[in-house]
């Protein structure tokens, strides 16, 4: 086991260390620059804000100065708002992201596992079409119409939430349904699928056999071994969805991290776009080792590998 | 019977989702229907407390911003979002009206000398820092300095290269000793400029001119990036800056002019989206939409204008294309001129911008004043300038193309930055030249930083752009665009005797004189058809019944300072 963590943590660290750098080498390729502006102002002025911000130096030692930078955990500070470091910008708004994403892939989980199991438990009957209806709609219906018609309904219309903030508990109520939908409809498709084999596989007949209740064999057998392809994209899901989502935080005006990825790089604010870049790939390299332990734990197979009762 | 417990938890989704689809179904037909306020009973808690005050004084004003200030600090700010926030913070020598006159405010006046170069401002000695301090002459002089010094990298510094010596201050040339700005007193300001500049009242008021406290900014230069570090002596100060959320001001209890302010409180939500800044005025969230401070989604431009929700109001920013004039075929004047006489401007803002756009036939926007209390274009108008006329067209570009040796067009490209917006006007125009010239124009995007620097390359045919006015003289649009030595001259558009005539305008003592030789350049562009105009820009603005005085100043920024609420 430490010798597989071991491993795991050299190969995030390289991975880093490589995506971090072509990183650099990208963004700076690309036309624009972070000094961009509709108006030419001056020679003179351009000179003196490439001094500024060292970008008159080559790339090859612009490179050399932010890894070195980096390993000592400096960010560095934005480019277009002044004096704030990435540091900080990140570390302010990924708090709202976090609890956003985290209240989101709870809800995801939840719906899916409850719509889907329902679905395999009824299968080709009505419950099984109505939730895989459900599901089809979470999928189809992108976030960038569900939020806005959401809003519209609820908060507009109704009055029941209010429009955009994340001041209160009831403010989480629309994002994450606009953030989990289609995670939902994921989530009770691999469930369903996977159950549906599951039930009809002997251990179940077995189980059946002995004479356990249908709330146990479900329990204890079938939805185990259905959580194992939802666990893998568990890994994906909630590095993206903690990291926030573009769409939903601007729909909802939620303070996060999200937006980020997008106005970096229109900006060319090169020091964000390494900060949150790097910034989304731990995160993603964190979320898919943990998926692994967790597989190691929720997948018996696995877990007879490793014990001492193996062949 | 687990299953049914689990029915349990999975209704309430089912219910939400089902009222979801069924409700938006039902919910088209209720127009302009924001009389009952269903209000966000969570969101704040403030608007229920000052909906029941019904004094003068007093009350929350609440708008949003589509992203926060980059920067709040003087020297430093370039954009929009910083200048509407900054003119609740500081107060400068003057202070622009609505109108976009330049109004006493820490300068009780100013002399001029004979030959127009040296400003003597006189101060207030009343008007203190939010730290107590007083603001002396020398504020203006160290924060003027200190935009120019090189170290700073201010961006607009070029906007004090009218002060003597500040070009070479800046360019390492010359030392900050050799600005010829100076603090006679705490209460003289004396300025020498460069070339005789009528206008430089109007500059002063510039967001770039504002004083700073230096104290504040030698001990920390990151000063201004937070609330509780910025020091300022405006009308308001900044309570709280949640970054990427919100900023909050109050009033300022030391302003010299106090009496003035009557909000008790402004709070600037940052909100992007414009379909949730609409919402947010719906629900009573926020007072006000436009003038840079949210805007009205385009698809319900038409239907707010009609039902007179909204209003319209003319601001000094031009809508335009550039010719590239260095290559062919827009190299050839007759051809340049055939593109703009077959595009029918009146119909594209009838029907793809809807915001009741003026059509442009020169570059001076109707907001930019004149002399004598009247605005440029009343003196100017651009009405004769040339006429929409497909005929004339026609017979031009065939003219043209003879002219160049060539029996047909190459192939043109239209370039613009990526945005819905953008795409339906250049398509319509591509549209009408293939109906009325018979050409075929492609059009293609590039994403912003691309796009700037490609038209910056001179790699275009055509190219969208668009001007906003910095300071509210005709010059900003004449000098900045057709100037043959002007680095927004994009299309490198060059006729020296218009360059002779606007360097005359800058000499020229006499405003009159000075406005004649800028409309003679500007017709002699338009002549030539250095560019191709669209329409002079609009901004279409919403404000709730009970706040008065907050609208749209010349520049199309919301200019709410000293408004009030009912």
């Amino acid at each position: 086991m430490v010798a597989f963590v071991l491993r795991k943590v050299s190969f995030m660290v390289v991975t880093l260390f490589l995506l971090a750098s072509l990183t650099f080498v990208l963004m700076n390729v690309i036309p624009g620059s972070p000094l961009q502006s509709e108006k030419a102002t001056s020679e003179q002025v351009k000179k003196n804000l490439e001094a500024y911000y060292g970008l008159d130096k080559p790339m090859f030692e612009r490179y050399i100065t932010y890894m070195d930078n980096l390993i000592h955990g400096d960010l560095g500070v934005s480019m277009k708002k002044k004096f704030q470091t990435v540091e900080r910008m990140i570390s302010s708004s990924f708090p709202y992201s976090l609890r956003l994403g985290l209240v989101s892939v709870v809800t995801s989980v939840a719906g899916g596992v409850i719509l889907g199991t329902l679905a395999a438990l009824y299968h080709r009957r009505f419950l099984d079409h109505f939730a895989m209806i459900i599901a089809v709609i979470g999928l189809a219906v992108p976030s960038l119409i569900m939020g806005p018609l959401l809003q519209y309904i609820f908060s507009v219309k109704l009055g029941w939430f209010s429009v955009a903030g994340l001041k209160g508990p009831l403010d989480y109520i629309l994002p994450t349904i606009a953030l989990s939908a289609s995670s939902i409809a994921v989530i009770a498709r691999l469930i369903r699928s996977t159950m549906v084999e599951v039930m009809n596989g002997d251990f179940i007949k077995t189980a059946k056999a002995k004479g356990l209740t249908g709330h146990m064999i479900v329990w204890r057998h079938a939805l185990r071994n259905s959580m194992l392809p939802v666990v893998t994209y568990l890994g994906f899901m909630i590095a993206n969805v903690i990291t926030g989502s573009v769409v939903v935080e601007q729909i909802f005006a939620i303070p996060g991290l999200g937006k980020f990825f997008v106005s970096s790089i229109i900006d060319r604010d090169y020091p964000l776009i390494m900060g949150t870049t790097i910034f989304y790939a731990a995160i993603l390299l964190v979320g898919r080792f943990i998926a692994d332990i967790a597989y190691v734990l929720v997948d018996p197979r696995i877990r007879l590998k490793g014990g001492k009762a193996g062949a | 019977m687990k299953v049914d417990k689990k029915k349990g938890l999975l209704l309430p989704l089912v219910v939400v989702m089902m009222l979801a689809a069924v409700l938006s179904a039902c919910s088209n037909n209720n127009n302009g229907n924001n009389a009952a306020p269903s209000g966000s009973a969570s969101s704040s808690p403030s608007a229920s407390a000052s909906e029941s005050t019904d004094v003068k004084k007093g009350g929350e004003f609440r708008f949003t911003l589509a992203s926060e200030p980059p920067s709040l600090d003087p020297a430093l700010m370039t954009d929009a979002q910083s200048s509407i926030v900054a003119a609740g913070l500081y107060e400068g020598l003057y202070r622009l009206n609505s109108a976009g006159e330049p109004e006493p405010a820490i300068a009780t006046g100013d002399e001029v000398s004979d030959d127009g170069l040296t400003y003597t401002f006189k101060l207030r000695d009343d008007a203190t820092w939010s730290n107590g301090d007083k603001v002396t002459a020398n504020d203006f002089v160290y924060a003027w300095k200190r935009a120019l010094n090189p170290e700073t990298a201010s961006e607009y510094a070029y906007m004090l290269f009218y002060i003597k010596g500040g070009e070479e201050y800046n360019s390492g040339k010359g030392s900050a000793d050799d600005v010829a700005v100076k603090a006679v007193n705490d209460t003289t300001l004396e300025v020498t400029l460069k070339s005789a500049t009528p206008y430089f009242p109007s500059l002063v008021s510039h967001y770039t001119y504002l004083p700073v406290h230096q104290a504040t900014v030698d001990a920390n230069p990151a000063w201004a990036a937070d609330a509780s570090t910025i020091v300022s002596n405006g009308p308001f100060l900044l309570k709280e800056w949640a970054h990427e959320d919100k900023l909050v001001l109050e009033p300022n209890p030391t302003y010299f002019d106090k009496d003035k302010v009557n909000f008790s409180k402004v709070t600037i939500s940052l909100v992007e989206d414009e379909n949730t800044v609409y919402n947010l005025f719906e629900t009573g969230d926020i007072d006000w939409i436009g003038a840079q401070a949210g805007s009205v989604p385009t698809d319900r431009t038409a239907q707010v204008i009609a039902d007179g929700s909204a209003e319209v109001q003319a601001i000094a920013s031009t809508y335009y294309y550039v010719f590239n004039t260095q290559k062919a075929p827009f190299n050839n004047v007759k051809i340049r001129k055939a593109f703009s006489m077959a595009i029918d401007r009146q119909s594209i803002i009838d029907n793809v911008t809807q915001a009741n756009q003026t059509p442009a036939y020169a570059l001076v926007p109707p907001s930019i004043a004149g002399t004598d209390g009247k605005l440029f274009r009343e003196m100017y108008p651009d009405t004769g300038f040339f006429s929409e006329n497909v005929e004339e067209a026609k017979k031009l570009l065939e003219e043209g193309l003879k002219e160049e040796g060539l029996t047909a067009l190459p192939k043109i490209t239209l370039l613009y930055n990526t945005s819905e917006g953008h795409k339906a006007i250049a398509e319509a125009a591509a549209d009408m030249w293939k109906q009325n010239l018979g050409v075929e124009v492609a059009v293609t995007n590039q994403e912003w930083g691309t796009f700037l620097e490609t038209r910056d390359a001179g790699q275009f045919d055509i190219a969208r752009a668009g001007w906003g006015a910095d300071f509210n003289h005709a010059i900003n649009f004449t000098y900045d665009l057709i100037h043959p030595k002007s680095l927004n001259n994009d299309g490198k558009y060059s006729n020296e005797q218009v360059g002779k005539w606007l360097d005359e305008s800058l000499a020229a003592t006499d405003e009159k004189a000075r406005l004649d030789l800028i409309a003679k350049a500007e017709k002699q562009a338009m002549d030539d058809m250095a560019v191709l105009p669209f329409y002079y820009y609009t901004t279409v603005t919403m404000v709730k019944d009970d706040i008065q005085g907050v609208t749209s100043d010349y520049a199309g920024h919301i200019d709410w300072v000293f408004g009030s609420k009912k």
